[in-house]
């Protein structure tokens, strides 16, 4: 391996970087709030909606988010609906999580038994409250390892962005593989670079379901 | 005397198994009424079709005149003047103790957040918990546990309290201190409906007795002692000589 | 309006070439699941095995697949062995070793997550009743665990065939690139094929995918 070609390629993979985690992040922010809208409809039980909702989680769970990109890509401005590259990655991620986030918040609110809500209600809270200050709270706890696990597989979803013209890390590394021919240095930071997006999030996840382990502990 | 929950005509049904049937009832202001049974007999359900946590079938439930009606918005104000104690505490995990005692008065009542603290800290005195204030659930026992569940449900200044068969997760050395609590407020004129298992409590305690068995009001009576020492229902007395193994 | 492509597809043979390409990628996949459940199995049960190193090593695998996006693991596989190796492995064997390597790690976390479910006085029973250890996960604790793992390993068909999907990248000519082609070659007849095709591959997507994440739900509730 050449050290100067690594350290030259750097800057590179730095950009690369910081593009995928913004449209990442923002798509794992829209599909958090997808997961959230998504769950409290299942929760209230909301005519109507919670079967779209269902037809939702179903149709975007069960395709690859590959042609669920491209599609939104390729197929939707055909009908007169023009997105940008960037704002097609946000809406896929957002989209597809959103799906899986509806899934893990969804099973988060079931795990609290249902004397907690009674309880709450016979305090004379009404039911907002009770989702909001007993129900919701205590659901985090249970929903951190899924929530984690969701936020790493969307980010290592991103590397499909390359095939809609992001200049993403995959991109980048095609790229210059393609330029240069120098494949064991650009395969190497491609690694290392994912390594230093999702690491961190493994580790924080892991940190955060410790902290918030209480409502999982007896009384 | 003032009348403050009246029950007529109520009706409850799990499909099409009936649960309560024809159930009348009246409880004065300050009054402790005790209601026992075998297990089964409905009287769970009967404490919670009081707070509109069932729905029934038919009657009507009143506490001070106003219907509890599990659907409409009044259930929020009427959930207020019933306060309510489980068996399994439900106190919330995610709060410390001070915490779930001051969440519904704040949250529900919108009072002084000062004041409720600080009427929360005299409660907690009486019941020796004060030094527990900043715990949670997880690091009290089971007595402890529901001894600030009763207090959470005294906050709110309820004008009847419903308990739910409290000391029936205790260890027996826990149940004592939780008697002794409900005791206290039998004492100092609160008005109560206790579902409960324990009979020397219940003869302790009791203004009034209601026998249920399947469903009914087998027997109902002020005369509590004459009640234990000789009931005047067939049914009540084979329900109470399984607690004696002469 | 144009048209949206559906004549497209009914044009010729190009349907067919659809289907074909689509069964490419489900080829891949079901090769990739099977070999990664019965080597998941292996894994899973050495995982549970409390050997320091092999259980250090295993716990690296992991993290590494956790971590490394398949497509990621697809680029260095099927670029990286030609350069080290000078191995010029074909796209379809690259693929299918991604994706064992990836599905064997899946598959070994869900075995070890069944077999830890199982009440460690299971195991002692079956110790105190004179088996060794092999004797105890064959007979004792596998076919418990099997029960759960069953919806389980479904599912994971599921995510394999979706991950499929990206084989197009290292140029597999599967579902994906088929629909490129037949809208290459409709652009000037009609512009606006690309809706249809890539809606009809979406489709043909969910229509595989969701009867076995169904099947794997119903299973899991049956036998929970």
């Amino acid at each position: 391996m050449d050290k100067d070609i690594l350290v030259s390629y750097i800057p590179l993979y730095k950009n690369a970087l910081l593009l995928t985690l913004k449209i990442g992040w923002q798509g794992i922010g829209l599909s958090m709030i997808i997961g959230l809208a998504g769950a409290a409809v299942l929760h209230f039980k909301v005519k109507v909606i919670k079967n779209i909702v269902g037809i939702y989680v179903e149709l975007f769970r069960n395709t690859p988010l590959l042609v669920q990109l491209f599609f939104i890509y390729f197929a939707l401005p055909k009908i007169g609906v023009n997105i940008s590259a960037e704002i097609c990655g946000m809406l896929g991620i957002g989209l597809l999580g959103g799906a899986y986030m509806i899934e893990t918040f969804r099973s988060g609110l079931e795990t609290i038994p249902v004397m907690q809500s009674e309880s709450a209600l016979s305090l004379g809270l009404d039911k907002r409250q009770t989702f909001l200050y007993v129900i919701l709270p205590q659901a985090f706890s249970a929903v951190v390892p899924g929530l984690t696990a969701n936020i790493i597989f969307l980010l290592k979803e991103t590397s499909v962005f390359s095939t809609i013209s992001l200049m993403d890390l995959m991109f980048t590394a095609k790229d210059l593989i393609g330029m240069y021919a120098k494949t064991i240095e650009c395969l190497f930071l491609l690694v290392v670079f994912y390594f230093i997006m999702i690491l961190p999030v493994s580790i924080i996840g892991m940190i955060v379901e410790r902290k918030t382990r209480y409502a999982e502990f007896g009384d | 005397m003032k009348e403050l929950l009246k029950v007529k005509h109520l009706h409850k049904k799990f499909g099409e198994n009936v649960v309560l049937n024809d159930i009348d009832l009246v409880v004065n202001k300050g009054e402790v009424v005790v209601v026992i049974g075998p297990s089964g007999c409905g009287k769970s359900t009967f404490l919670r079709c009081l707070n509109g946590l069932e729905k029934v079938q038919g009657g009507v439930v009143t506490v001070d005149g106003l219907p509890v009606e599990p659907d409409k918005k009044s259930i929020i104000k009427l959930r207020q003047k019933i306060g309510m104690v489980f068996q399994s505490y439900e106190l919330f995990p995610h709060l410390s103790v001070i915490d779930n005692l001051i969440l519904a008065p704040t949250k529900v009542q919108k009072r002084n957040k000062e004041e409720v603290i600080r009427e929360a800290i005299e409660l907690l005195e009486k019941v020796n918990l004060v030094e527990k204030k900043d715990f949670f659930a997880r690091q009290l026992s089971g007595g402890q546990k529901q001894r600030v569940a009763i207090v959470r449900a005294l906050l709110m200044h309820p004008d009847i309290l419903l308990f739910d068969e409290v000391t029936a997760a205790l260890d027996p050395e826990m149940v004592h201190e939780v008697l002794q609590t409900m005791l206290n407020l039998a004492k100092s004129g609160s008005t109560m409906i206790i579902v409960t298992h324990e009979m020397n409590f219940a003869r302790a305690i009791a203004d009034r007795i209601l026998f249920f068995d399947k469903g009914e009001i087998v027997e109902q009576t002020d005369d509590v002692k004459a009640f234990f020492e000789k009931p005047k229902t067939k049914r009540a007395q084979r329900f109470l000589s399984t607690f004696s193994y002469s | 309006m144009q048209s949206l492509g559906i004549d497209v597809l009914l044009k010729g043979s190009n349907f067919s070439r659809l289907l074909q390409g689509l069964y490419v990628a489900l080829e891949i996949s079901f090769v990739s699941v099977t070999i990664s459940i019965l080597l998941g199995l292996i894994v899973g049960v050495l995982m549970t095995l409390k050997n320091p190193i092999l259980c250090f090593i295993l716990k690296i695998y992991l993290e590494v697949v956790r971590i490394i996006p398949q497509m990621v693991l697809l680029f260095v596989v099927y670029f990286g062995t030609t350069r080290v190796f000078g191995m010029d492995l074909l796209a379809e064997t690259s693929a299918i070793i991604v994706f064992v390597f990836w599905g064997v790690a899946e598959m070994g976390d869900l075995v070890r997550g069944a077999i830890k479910s199982i009440p460690t006085i299971q195991f002692e029973s079956a110790y105190a009743l004179g088996m060794n250890k092999f004797q105890v996960y064959v007979y004792i604790i596998l076919p418990q665990t099997l029960r759960r793992l069953i919806p389980l390993s479904i599912n994971l068909i599921t995510r394999m065939i979706k991950t499929t999907s990206l084989v197009v990248m290292v140029g597999i000519v599967e579902v994906l690139k088929v629909a490129q082609q037949i809208i290459e070659a409709n652009r000037t007849t009609s512009p606006n094929a690309a809706f249809g095709v890539f809606g009809v591959v979406f489709i043909m997507y969910f229509l595989i995918c969701w009867p076995i994440s169904r099947l794997s739900i119903y299973l899991e509730k049956r036998w929970a």
